[in-house]
């Protein structure tokens, strides 16, 4: 970097269009999650079921997780992310 | 004493979201290369992520825990605080004050002061939000390891540390990126743990009604169901008051304060790519928050007719702030419990990212950049930003040990932040209606303000009329310090309006020319050409979600009068 302050070609530009999607993780995450919560679900004790009142709640809250997971992946899929930088600023690209 | 039974399988979703937790912050690190990159995104985000990351800001587990030992306290009248205390706050910021705020570019809430205003006003502002925050933080930090401790067992040190190193990671590293898109992810692990308790709560007393049933059998009562029994002037039995407190104190000077001028949330819509996106953040969250009550307070009332002794006076019975985890003890299987584990433990870490994050760009660019250090290159700010962050962190960890050993002077200290936060609506408010204000209006009316709140709140403890019954008792344990609260923040802001009319009438008011995009009426030569910008769609109309989200609460509120 020059140590120039006057450099005008110096001033760094917003790196923000390199930004990942959220979305992919939210995703991610919440399918892994609901996966191994049904695994957990088809294995469920009787003591844990009690525990729950009755409601097999690994396995509901598994399959809940896991379609808002997979809907996540969907959106993603379906619409990938823009990032627009605002107008003042100029993205530079990696070469 | 409340321990869970917590095993692998918990430990190992645990671990899941912290990795990725961590993970988040590394992958945003590409993204930042400036300052502003840093600090706020590089303006650049979609409006639904803006709009859940500033429901999430606010959704720290203070919240969640406070907010369920309230239901269990106070019944429905909770609702006020999501209702009438947050959603028309919410909706007057994304039409009304959005276009001040991102239309005029400014970098943050006190930035705005100094460009209306003057520096006087500016620093005023920056530095008590600067102390606030921090201070924030480490409450937040102290609040999340109790709860490590009390549920998984490890010493309250630790806990502070492991958990401060955490968040440290995901900021340093990705900034405010990092904080928003953690926020995101948090919002929806929250919900994920928070929903079992609910559906399995209702179940086992037989639904809603089951519910409403039980609880009219508890020292509550059947009045527990409704949000404005009670609220007469005069002769209030309703446990937040009369209904000018909770109307004009709760519902207009406190929520429109800190909704509207709180930096922690106004931040996240400062992020957003566009104006439109901005504008959208504060209604998009509106939405989660109407019903987010659903999560906090139901759990309350479920602890409350389920967990025996909840709130009761002998040494081994749980306290209000219990009600939750003592229902994820008592109902949560493994597996289960784990996500809800790491839903509370993603809380703490929302409620002190935020601050932290705030407290970043407030000192970098309202104290280091304006006052100590003006003219530098960008890259300078950049590292003064990343090692304030540090700096932040470190400083709430230190609150959080004094915390540990000290609770009451904490408290103490919350109550003077809270002096200087109830007068700052009436300031915004004549700031960007009235142009005629003039720079020492805005200083001597926050001024103002910030006395009325502490004048009032130490006069209220002698008035008879605050006390449960109206009946005066000196030793100060019947008084409803709520309503006391409600109405500090209207004496604030009167004291507030009126020194602020005052002083603009002796000085002199700023050149219009400079007020360009900050005050209603006075154009902004720089701003883009409406018929330029591209509009959005026609459901994405900040009206219409506006309009939408206020009918919904309209109607839920005649449901639940």
């Amino acid at each position: 970097m020059s140590d120039n302050p006057n450099d005008e070609a110096d001033v760094p530009h917003s790196a923000a269009a390199r930004l990942f999607d959220i979305r992919l993780l939210i995703g991610g995450l919440f399918t892994l999650y609901g996966v191994m919560l049904i695994i957990a679900g088809f294995f469920v004790s009787d003591s844990a079921r009690r525990k729950a009142s009755g409601i097999n709640i690994n396995l509901w809250l598994g399959i809940g997780m896991l379609v808002l997971g997979l809907l996540f992946l969907l959106w993603q899929r379906l619409n990938p992310l823009r990032i627009e930088p605002h107008d003042e600023v100029e993205v530079r690209r990696e070469p | 004493m409340l321990r869970l039974d917590v095993n692998v399988f918990d430990y190992v979703i645990l671990a899941i979201y912290f990795a990725l937790v961590v993970g988040i912050g590394v992958m945003a690190r590409r993204a930042v290369a400036t300052s502003e990159d840093f600090l706020l995104s590089g303006r650049s985000l979609p409006a639904w992520v803006t709009g859940l990351a500033f429901i999430s800001a606010n959704l720290g587990a203070i919240e969640i825990l406070g907010m369920a030992a309230n239901g269990a306290q106070y019944g429905m009248s909770t609702l006020h605080f999501y209702w009438i205390g947050a959603v028309p706050a919410m909706v007057f910021l994304g039409i009304v004050m959005m276009p001040f705020y991102y239309g005029s570019r400014v970098r943050s809430v006190p930035e705005f002061l100094l460009r209306r205003f003057n520096p006087a006003t500016h620093l005023f502002n920056a530095l008590s939000f600067a102390a606030a925050a921090v201070l924030t933080a480490g409450v937040n930090l102290y609040a999340l390891a109790l709860v490590i401790n009390a549920l998984i067992g490890w010493p309250i040190w630790i806990s502070i540390v492991v958990s401060a190193a955490f968040v440290l990671a995901y900021i340093l590293l990705g900034g405010l990126s990092g904080a928003i898109y953690n926020e995101v992810l948090q919002f929806f692990v929250i919900v994920a743990g928070l929903v079992p308790l609910v559906i399995i709560g209702l179940h086992n007393v037989g639904g809603y009604s089951g519910l409403k049933e039980k609880v009219s059998h508890t020292a509550l009562g059947p009045n527990s169901f409704s949000t404005w029994s009670g609220t007469n002037v005069g002769h209030w039995t309703n446990p937040l008051g009369d209904w000018i407190g909770i109307v004009m104190g709760l519902g207009f000077v406190l929520s429109f304060g800190y909704w509207t001028t709180n930096f922690a949330e106004v931040q996240r819509a400062l992020s957003a790519k566009d104006l439109s996106a901005a504008q959208r953040t504060p209604l998009i969250g509106s939405f989660p928050k109407i019903f987010i009550p659903a999560l906090t307070i139901i759990p309350g009332l479920l602890a409350l007719v389920l967990i025996p002794n909840l709130g009761g006076k002998g040494a081994n019975d749980l306290t209000y702030n219990d009600a939750i985890p003592a229902l994820m003890n008592k109902f949560l299987p493994n597996g289960t419990l784990g996500i809800a584990l790491a839903g509370l433990l993603a809380a703490f870490m929302a409620g002190m990212a935020a601050n932290v994050s705030s407290f970043n760009t407030v000192f970098t660019y309202d104290i280091w950049q304006t006052y100590v250090r003006p003219g530098r290159r960008d890259s300078y700010y950049l590292t003064v930003g990343r090692i304030v962050t540090v700096v932040g962190i470190v400083i709430g960890i230190g609150t959080a040990f004094i915390a540990s050993g000290y609770t009451n002077i904490m408290n103490y200290i919350q109550l003077l932040f809270s002096y200087f936060n109830a007068p700052l609506f009436a300031t915004f408010i004549i700031a960007m209606f009235w142009k005629r204000a003039t720079p020492w209006a805005g200083f001597f009316g926050l001024v103002a303000g910030t006395t009325g709140a502490a004048v009032m709140h130490f006069a209220g403890y002698h008035i008879a009329y605050f006390y449960k019954g109206g009946v005066f008792d000196p030793t100060h344990g019947a008084i409803n310090a709520q309503m006391l609260n409600f109405y500090g923040a209207i004496t604030a802001f009167v004291a507030d309006a009126i020194v602020t009319v005052v002083v603009t009438m002796v000085t002199r008011s700023k050149p219009v020319s400079e007020l360009a995009g900050l005050v209603w009426g006075v154009h902004d030569p720089n701003a883009p050409d409406p018929d330029t910008v591209r509009k959005p769609a026609w459901w994405a109309s900040p009206k219409l979600l506006g309009a939408i989200s206020l009918g919904i609460v309209l109607v839920l509120s005649v449901i639940f009068a």
